[in-house]
């Protein structure tokens, strides 16, 4: 019998999804056993005609990676959704929109500016910026256009699960890999990551106290924090409340508060709001009866940049999607 | 032209009752408001804003009982944490802080809530309609 086709793809990714899979280390010499691998581009040589000469749904499964910011990659996802059977969001960046999803802060133009011309390692007198179309030697050279905002993969194509993580951890893939190739997969658009938030499973939550309630914040470079202690006892915050769970706790070992990378947990629509939520809830609860209106401004006034923070990989996923540009 | 809409959560125990009263006096506010009625302003969550926005709202009015007053003993207190860091949350995504206003009124407070709902329906016409990409 044939064996099923995989194909593996990256979109805005910084090539850490790549690693990932690299990471099975000998687990991957069973998956290239059990698969084809039809497509891949940072390791094998096929190409896009490759994968348009296919038959529609040829490829049992494709692990798409990466937010969709341009043209090209949108044609892209496209063309292998229409080529597979399933497609998995492999990790944070096509799943909620990822650290390029910080990109909806700003659009083509103030990026295009900022880039290409105000950098202080970039010298740009005459203004010239990347065109769709440049005639070069009386030849015509095309580049895709580069979206205003980045996307989630979901919002461009139809994605049938999602793996999280910057990147998906080991287990979480061949757990994947194996209930794919088992035919053991929960409902279509689960996350294959536990239901859990990060909270729930952290190794630090015994520490806790009953009532959190914090004065002052403390960013992680202004402070050694306590390994043993929950960060947000501490006044560090940790996306932890808002987070789901999965990930091995990598961060909270390495003595880092969670960035939330993993997304939400199910029942969450916004992973940012949420924090909003868990913050304000914690921040100054003692003698709150007490505090006037400035006090709560100042307490509040020490998050210098909430948004960025509590939105730092799901600004794309979130329900504003981006910054309105004045 | 149509007015842009301003969706009102209205805890049960204070603020509801205001609008009542506003009702009951026959004073005038503005039709645009949608209310909605919940249990207390610190159960409004942060995301109910955004979801209001994301449907269409240009502007979300919170009230709820006077500091010292509320049903629960501290959900407002809550709330203006809650809401002052979501203002600022905001700003940082192009959405004037003013579109969210948080307030109190007491359930004998009519006319207050009539002018509240005045003043918010006045500053998101001067905003104009939020648009979202």
């Amino acid at each position: 019998m044939a064996k099923p086709k995989v194909a593996f793809y990256w979109c805005a990714s910084c090539g850490g999804c790549e690693e990932a899979v690299v990471d099975l280390a000998e687990d991957l010499l069973k998956v290239v056993d059990a698969v084809d691998i039809v497509l891949w581009p940072v390791a094998l040589d096929f190409k896009r005609k490759d994968v348009e000469a296919m038959k529609d749904g040829a490829i049992a499964v494709s692990f798409i990676n990466g937010a969709v910011r341009t043209e090209e990659q949108e044609e892209m996802v496209k063309l292998l959704r229409k080529k597979s059977g399933l497609v998995v969001a492999f990790g944070s960046c096509a799943h909620i929109g990822g650290i390029p999803g910080l990109a909806n802060f700003w659009d083509r133009e103030t990026i295009f500016e900022r880039v290409y011309k105000d950098v202080p390692s970039v010298r740009n007198p005459e203004g010239i910026y990347p065109q769709q179309k440049t005639k070069v030697d009386g030849v015509e050279l095309t580049l895709p256009e580069f979206y205003d905002t980045v996307y989630t993969l979901d919002q461009v194509i139809n994605v049938d699960y999602y793996l999280p993580g910057c990147a998906p951890p080991p287990d979480l893939i061949m757990n994947a890999v194996t209930a794919i190739l088992e035919g053991k997969l929960p409902d279509k658009g689960s996350v294959l990551a536990p239901d859990k938030s990060l909270c729930d499973t952290c190794p630090r939550k015994d520490s806790k106290p009953e009532k959190l309630s914090i004065k002052a914040i403390r960013r992680p470079h202004e402070v050694i924090a306590d390994p043993e202690k929950c960060f947000l006892e501490e006044g560090i915050i940790c996306l932890g409340p808002a987070t789901r769970s999965g990930c091995g706790e990598r961060c909270i070992n390495a003595n880092m508060p969670c960035r939330g990378c993993f997304g939400p947990t199910k029942g969450v629509r916004d992973q940012g709001a949420k924090m909003v939520s868990a913050i304000a809830s914690i921040l100054g609860v003692e003698d709150e009866d007490k505090v006037t209106e400035e006090e709560v401004e100042s307490l509040v006034k020490q998050i210098d940049d909430p948004a960025g923070l509590f939105y730092m990989y799901s600004l794309p996923a979130s329900m504003l999607r981006r910054k309105r540009m004045g | 032209m149509k007015e842009p809409t301003i969706v009102g959560f209205l805890c049960n125990w204070c603020s509801y009752e205001g609008a009542d009263r506003a009702g009951d006096a026959r004073l005038e506010y503005p039709a645009n408001i949608r209310t909605v009625r919940v249990m207390c302003s610190g159960r409004v969550e942060p995301e109910f804003v955004l979801h209001a926005f994301r449907e269409g709202a240009s502007g979300v009015l919170i009230l709820g009982c006077h500091p010292g007053d509320c049903h629960y003993k501290m959900g407002n207190y809550k709330a203006r944490r809650r809401i002052s860091l979501l203002k600022k949350t905001l700003e940082q995504l192009g959405i004037e802080p003013e579109r969210v206003r948080l307030d109190w009124v007491a359930a004998g407070e009519g006319e207050r809530f009539a002018k509240v709902a005045n003043e918010m329906a006045d500053t998101i016409k001067g905003l104009g309609p939020l648009e979202l990409s």
